[in-house]
């Protein structure tokens, strides 16, 4: 579903990205993990062309969209994104967040898009919250309403970039939990991410990024109970 | 003291009584107003063309070539000339130039429309700088959240950044309103009959200062005053999703 062929990205003179080969498949959990400055959420956001790459080619679905010449807005509406610090709109309600981009777009009508919000909206748990504004609401809801927009596009995979980093520990369980649920769904996945314990229990591949490369990936298991690199051996030793 | 009711009455009477006097205010203040709802309208649009030129021009990252870093390149270079020329000359010299250079083939009826139109020129330099500190006022996950979803960067602007942005610029905004109301005034010199050159035209006639220069300063206060009163409204009311 994604192919990514010796992506290098660098901001000035500093590289941040190496040269990376990955090929995620249709299905996939994959999760990113590794030390900060490692990359890892430069290299998602190069997967939806957030950021340009300096080097390298990435193939959606059997497109190019390092080339100018594909759309890019067409191919970024079948991939979903959700950020660290949720970056809902504060100036429309929860269910004018979800349905903005459908709508804009004209895959669904504005009857439609209402009936996908408080749909999806029931699926995130928040089904009372559809005339709420973001401000009213916890982290923890508010990355969940952040999800439910992604998904309002019907992506065919979903990235997702330290979705857990900004919320207090008490609100982390209910959008992994959400998360969860959408794996087991079938969605294509790729999580930045520091919870180890999501890492192991939903991905079904591992990856280890450090200074720019993926230095190791391995089935969870594997990874966690037998790593490799002596990075990784560090790093692991430290954050479980 | 009743000497002095004497001449307020007589100073009155003499300037909007006699010979219908009053009609010269009154047509002042509709032609102030219809010059600056007009040139605000202008001032507006070309400001917020020439924001989203500067503000797209400056937030691009790497991918420096093809056709379209070009062009934006060429729309910033004449917008940067643009707010240079405009906001370094004086808008009396600007509204000279207009009406005797550029509009030297005008007839006097759309005197009104120039003058407009020059005033907007000019107003749309201030307004540009005021909402390119909008736009840049607004985190960069706003757009990058809309972007994510698939809309272009018009509809990303439209929908997520503008509205956010003319919020927190509101207060700037209706400042340059109230200037730009009473930089109006300036368009005498070119002999267009606003309010105070019906004031000019009123004294010219009776040889007494105080009433009509005294009035007019009085209907402008009143104006900008009900200008600020409309303007904290809507700034109440922008600000209500906030406040939960």
């Amino acid at each position: 579903m994604i192919s990514v062929k010796n992506l290098e990205k660098s901001f000035g003179g500093h590289m941040v990205l190496k040269g990376i080969d990955e090929h995620i498949k249709k299905g996939e959990k994959v999760a990113v993990v590794g030390p900060s400055g490692s990359g890892k959420s430069t290299f998602l956001r190069c997967l939806n062309l957030l950021e340009q790459p300096t080097g390298g080619t990435i193939t959606f679905e059997g497109i190019d969209i390092t080339d100018p010449k594909n759309d890019i807005n067409r191919l970024r509406a079948r991939m979903g994104m959700v950020f660290q610090q949720f970056n809902l709109f504060p100036h429309l309600s929860v269910k004018e967040n979800i349905k903005l981009a459908p709508v804009k777009l004209k895959l669904l009508t504005k009857q439609e898009a209402d009936k996908r919000a408080l749909e999806l909206l029931e699926r995130v748990g928040l089904p009372d919250k559809a005339n709420a504004y973001p401000k009213q609401l916890s982290g923890g809801q508010q990355q969940r309403i952040a999800i439910a927009r992604a998904l309002a596009m019907n992506p065919d995979v979903m990235l997702f970039d330290e979705p857990t980093s900004a919320l207090d520990p008490e609100m982390v369980g209910e959008v992994l939990d959400i998360m969860k649920e959408l794996a087991d769904d079938g969605m294509t996945m790729v999580v930045v991410t520091h919870e180890m314990g999501f890492a192991r229990s939903v991905a079904t591949r591992v990856l280890f990024m450090d200074q720019g490369v993926i230095a190791e990936q391995n089935e969870p298991e594997a990874f966690f109970t037998n790593p490799q690199h002596p990075r990784l051996k560090e790093f692991l030793s430290k954050v479980l | 003291m009743a000497e002095g009711w004497a001449w307020f009455t007589d100073q009155f009477e003499q300037t909007f009584i006699t010979d219908n006097r009053w009609k010269y205010f009154l047509d002042g203040i509709l032609t102030t107003l219809e010059v600056t709802i007009l040139a605000l309208l202008l001032g507006i649009v070309i400001g917020v063309l020439v924001a989203v030129v500067r503000s797209a021009h400056d937030s691009q990252r790497g991918n420096k070539k093809g056709i379209g870093h070009f062009v934006l390149g060429v729309l910033n270079w004449i917008c940067k000339i643009y707010l240079t020329v405009i906001r370094g000359t004086p808008a009396t010299v600007q509204l000279l130039i207009m009406w005797f250079i550029v509009f030297n083939w005008a007839r006097d009826d759309i005197m009104i429309l120039v003058a407009a139109l020059s005033f907007g020129i000019n107003s749309g330099a201030y307004v540009a700088e005021i909402v390119r500190s909008g736009i840049m006022s607004i985190d960069l996950g706003q757009s990058e959240a809309g972007r994510s979803l698939g809309l272009n960067y018009t509809q990303t602007m439209g929908y997520i950044v503008i509205p956010q942005a003319i919020k927190n610029i509101l207060p700037a905004l209706g400042n340059e309103l109230i200037t730009l109301l009473k930089e109006t005034s300036i368009c005498t010199v070119i002999g267009l009959q606003d309010l105070t050159k019906g004031a000019m035209i009123v004294q010219s006639r009776t040889y007494a200062p105080y009433m009509p220069y005294i009035a007019i300063a009085v209907i402008y206060l009143a104006m900008v005053l009900v200008l600020s009163g409309l303007l904290n409204l809507l700034e109440r009311r922008l600000r209500a999703s906030d406040k939960r």
